[in-house]
């Protein structure tokens, strides 16, 4: 992978970091020395070791790098919202090692030639490692079973339906049967379509006073127990997508308790704005499922803390302007979220909402268990790392965000949380200055 | 400092003024129409002592003023009310205080929207001079020439008197 | 953690509180409201002289911009802005003639290319009146003719003055709305406007399929059966029903709708005997309204006709006045600085 300025194979010392990981290791003032694009000695032993470079990163968090479940890179696609490279530079400027690739693409990932088309891009031109998500339906239309054998052939960790719908509970139960068949997870983000109808927001006090159309829990609830059923059944592992609704997090939670084998995760913004940011026609806040009412936002964040939802996602949906340039029923949903899910995730341990080895946790173990990786921190393992800064600030906006879309959720205010740098087995994916 | 004009003198030299012009033109049945607000205790005070018969008009010239592009419309506008013809008729326009002229250009303009009257005759208690426009009252109580730091000011309705206020 | 002002005032008020844009009601005081009653009041009176014009909007452009067609609110805006002795231009554009997003966007660099001082927008999309006020032109006023199912400003208070002239006031006024709550911008406005001036109760009276979730919120209280909810009643207002509330099953039947919730001498027997009927038109006779209420002594549907002139030249005038003194303020202070 390019845009790395590290030869692999040389040596790189992290001095005066505070080491954390989601798998319980955390070390105030430890050295952490790398070679070969592996963690080579962690504590005193790295302290005393040579090192071809030194860096002293006093006050930053060295954390395992951040992995994202549900991203968006627009490639392939006409390129006016974003492509590979604009958008895993962002991902490595959040924090971010590893991304998977949404199969919301032009044309869908629903073969292993475009599987294989994102995979050489991602090769050629990102500086971090990109891991294709391939379509649980042909063309993503719901209707008719994706060649599953073959996506997972050419690369894909997952199949899944991005914001769409399964036309469906026959052919969902279908598609979890096939892809239970070569052990494929599938990622679903659970809406029942014929409840969420024409709505583009919450179902609540903000739509019915502002008349937008609204999106009803229900819509979520009812497919999340319908998926959960149709999982059971079918043995198949089931990952659910970006859940917004209080209701969900329980029936969840129910469902592991009687052995299902479902994992979940919840896009940063729900656990940080409710229905109230869209109080005034923020067409940034347009986002699906909609952003909803407080008791579902501290219910998201209750099993973030418990360990029910494993992950964070950031959802990341790039836009062009003339996207979001609109009445906000016209406009597209989704906010560029990925160079801030650290910065509002610190807002939250700033908070007391949150601990910081919890987020920790669902930004990486979490997510990488989902995919069958590991993301801990240990002699030996790949170094995949993300240095932050945790009480630095940036403010969001068109100076210093990457990312070809420029509605991120928070501009024009200072955040916490500076990435200082992004390993990507141990060559920087992203450096920024250490002064 | 806040001296007092005798209003009764003022209001005394008004009506004699009036009606003279009226005799000199021989207008014999006028209406009466006061620009609100002093405007309007003035129509009152003088269509009984001209022993006028009917009511009297009061205008509102917040929708005509010439300054609306500089300072919007008035938050206070009252409807006007001019309750009979005025086509043809002889009206007596009367105001408290007459200084650029602007004021009496958009009374007369809405004046107009209702009909077009015989003649107007243009009476103030007060004329400051300081004129923009070529507007001049048929009659007043009286003419004064206030320094830069004084302020004249009709209160009203019960009892009417003028405040001649200086500032520092 | 809130992104926003819920209250649209940073947009339609000036730093003074002067109307500058006229959005939604939300936000705006029983002062304001007041005052465009009033200065409503003042044009009700200039429309009973031989010439109804006065010469505030002179020599200025208003765009009727009309992404939903409407003959009648367009022409009681064009009338207002004429009787305001602005130049008029009407635009009807059909939103499903155009791709919605950019096509707006564009429409309005080529307006403001033609130095309009103000646009009045009717479209189908909830806050699309907002999104105009934030990216257009400063010094441009947007007055809202009526956004998807989120506002219309200017017939609430048309029926505001109305009951005013029929009630002296709201104070102890008990009003209901009856019907098609979930897809009616005027109700909305309604409410808000009721519960800003003082009335006693709003009480809503519909159907659950016709009713937004948590209505309640909005300041109002439900009554599922209208004889109940026809009780002391000083106003009620009648909404319109759309034909096409029969398909997706909101309602059976018109019949079924008119039987349940339609309003006739019967039922208006329940209210108080001086209860007047309102309903911003057009009436379907015989689905919400029986034409013997819709003509008799105590329907006041005329007046509102008369009352929407008078309204929209307040406004207009009002969000124009605000417009003018800003920018004036703002030269004198560059002038200072």
């Amino acid at each position: 992978m390019s845009g790395t300025d590290q030869i692999r194979g040389a040596s790189l010392k992290l001095m005066g970091g505070r080491v954390l990981d989601g798998n319980g290791i955390d070390a105030e003032n430890t050295a952490l020395l790398i070679e070969n694009g592996r963690i080579k000695a962690m504590g005193a032993a790295a302290e005393s070791a040579d090192a071809e470079e030194v860096i002293r990163v006093d006050g930053c968090v060295i954390a395992p790098g951040f992995v994202d479940l549900c991203c968006n890179l627009r490639e392939p696609g006409n390129g006016q919202k974003g492509n590979i490279e604009s958008e895993t530079r962002a991902a490595a400027h959040g924090g971010f090692t590893t991304v998977c690739a949404s199969p919301e693409t032009s044309p869908v990932n629903d073969s292993g030639a475009v599987t294989h088309l994102i995979r050489d891009g991602a090769a050629s031109r990102s500086p971090i490692r990109v891991l294709p998500v391939g379509a649980v339906t042909r063309g993503l239309e719901g209707d008719l079973l994706s060649d599953m054998s073959g996506l997972a052939r050419a690369g894909c960790v997952a199949v899944g339906n991005g914001s769409r719908a399964i036309k469906n509970a026959r052919i969902l139960r279908r598609c979890m049967a096939y892809a239970h068949t070569f052990g494929l997870t599938v990622m679903l983000s659970p809406e029942n379509q014929a409840l969420a109808a024409d709505g583009y927001a919450h179902d609540g006090l903000v739509t019915s006073r502002l008349g937008l159309l609204g999106i009803p829990e229900v819509a979520e609830t009812t497919a999340v127990m319908e998926m959960l059923l149709l999982a059971e059944e079918t043995g198949v592992r089931l990952h659910l997508s970006q859940l917004s609704c209080a209701r969900s997090v329980e029936m969840i939670a129910d469902a592991r308790k009687r052995g299902i084998a479902v994992t979940a995760d919840v896009a940063m913004h729900q656990l940080v704005f409710t229905e109230d940011a869209i109080a005034g026609f923020d067409s940034r806040f347009h986002v699906r499922p909609p952003l909803r009412s407080e008791t579902d936002r501290l219910a998201l964040l209750a099993g973030v803390r418990d360990g029910v939802i494993d992950a964070i996602v950031s959802q990341h949906q790039p836009h062009d302007t003339a996207a979001k340039q609109a009445p906000f029923g016209a406009t597209e949903p989704g906010l560029s979220s990925i160079e801030s899910v650290l910065s509002l995730g610190l807002e939250l341990v700033n908070r007391g909402e949150l601990q910081l080895r919890q987020l920790i946790r669902a930004l990486t173990a979490g997510p990488s268990s989902v995919i069958g990786q590991d993301g801990a921190l240990k002699e030996g393992a790949v170094a995949d790392l993300c240095v932050f800064d945790p009480e630095a600030h940036w403010t969001p906006g068109p100076e210093t965000l990457v990312s070809a879309g420029q509605h991120a959720p928070m501009v024009d205010r200072a955040l916490p949380g500076v990435v200082r740098m992004t390993l990507l087995e141990g060559a920087k994916a992203w450096a920024s200055n250490l002064g | 400092m806040t001296a007092q004009l005798d209003i009764n003198v003022l209001l005394d030299d008004l009506e004699t003024g009036l009606r003279r012009v009226l005799e000199e033109r021989g207008v014999d049945s006028p209406v009466i129409v006061g620009i609100r607000t002093g405007g309007v205790w003035l129509a009152d005070t003088l269509s009984k002592r001209l022993g006028l018969e009917g009511p009297f008009g009061e205008l509102d010239i917040s929708f005509y003023r010439d300054d609306f592009s500089r300072i919007g419309l008035n938050p206070t506008v009252k409807p006007s009310s001019l309750p009979f013809d005025t086509e043809g008729r002889d009206i007596i326009l009367i105001d408290d205080v007459i200084m650029s002229g602007r004021t009496i250009r958009a009374a007369m303009n809405e004046i107009f929207d209702y009909g077009r009257p015989a003649s107007i005759i243009l009476a103030t208690l007060i004329d400051l001079g300081a004129r923009e426009l070529p507007i001049q009252p048929d009659v007043a109580g009286r003419t004064l020439a206030l320094a830069e730091n004084q302020r004249v000011k009709l209160r009203g309705p019960d009892p009417l008197r003028i405040e001649l206020q200086e500032t520092a | 953690m809130t992104a926003n002002d819920p209250s649209p005032n940073h947009l339609q008020l000036t730093r003074d509180g002067q109307l500058r844009h006229f959005l939604t009601l939300d936000g705006l005081e029983r002062g304001l409201l007041t005052d465009i009653l009033d200065t409503a009041d003042s044009f009700i009176e200039v429309g009973e002289r031989t010439i109804k014009k006065v010469p505030l909007l002179r020599g200025r452009t208003v765009v009727n911009l009309f992404f939903e067609s409407s003959t009648r609110t367009r022409s009681t805006f064009e009338l207002a802005a004429k009787r305001l002795s602005a130049d008029v231009l009407n635009l009807d554009i059909s939103t499903s003639a155009t791709s919605k997003g950019e096509s707006l966007s564009d429409t309005l660099l080529n307006l403001e290319a033609m130095a309009s001082d103000m646009f009045v927008v009717r479209h189908s999309q909830s806050g699309a009146p907002h999104f105009i006020a934030e990216s257009v032109t400063p010094g441009v006023a947007i007055i809202n003719a009526g956004d998807g199912r989120h506002a219309h400003p200017t017939q609430a208070m048309l029926d505001m003055l109305t009951i005013r002239q029929h009630k002296g006031g709201f104070g102890g006024l008990k009003v209901a709305i009856v019907g098609d709550v979930l897809h009616s911008r005027v109700a909305r406005s309604q409410i808000r406007a009721l519960n800003e001036l003082g009335a006693e109760e709003v009480r809503i009276i519909a159907p659950g399929t016709l009713l937004p979730r948590d209505v309640e919120s909005l300041g109002c209280t439900v009554e599922y059966d209208m004889a109940r909810g026809m009780k002391d009643l000083d106003v009620v207002i009648m909404l319109r029903l759309q034909k096409e509330r029969m398909e997706g099953a909101l309602l059976p039947s018109e019949r079924e709708f008119y039987r349940l919730y339609g309003l006739n001498q019967e039922k208006l027997a329940l209210a108080h005997p001086e209860c007047i009927v309102m309903h911003p038109g057009p009436i379907n006779r015989g689905v919400e309204i029986e034409s013997a209420v819709a003509d008799g002594p105590q329907s006041v549907i005329l007046n509102q006709v008369t009352n929407g002139i008078a309204i929209r030249m307040a406004v207009m005038s009002m969000a124009m006045g605000g417009q003018v003194a800003e920018r004036q303020q703002k030269q004198s202070e560059r002038g200072t600085a």
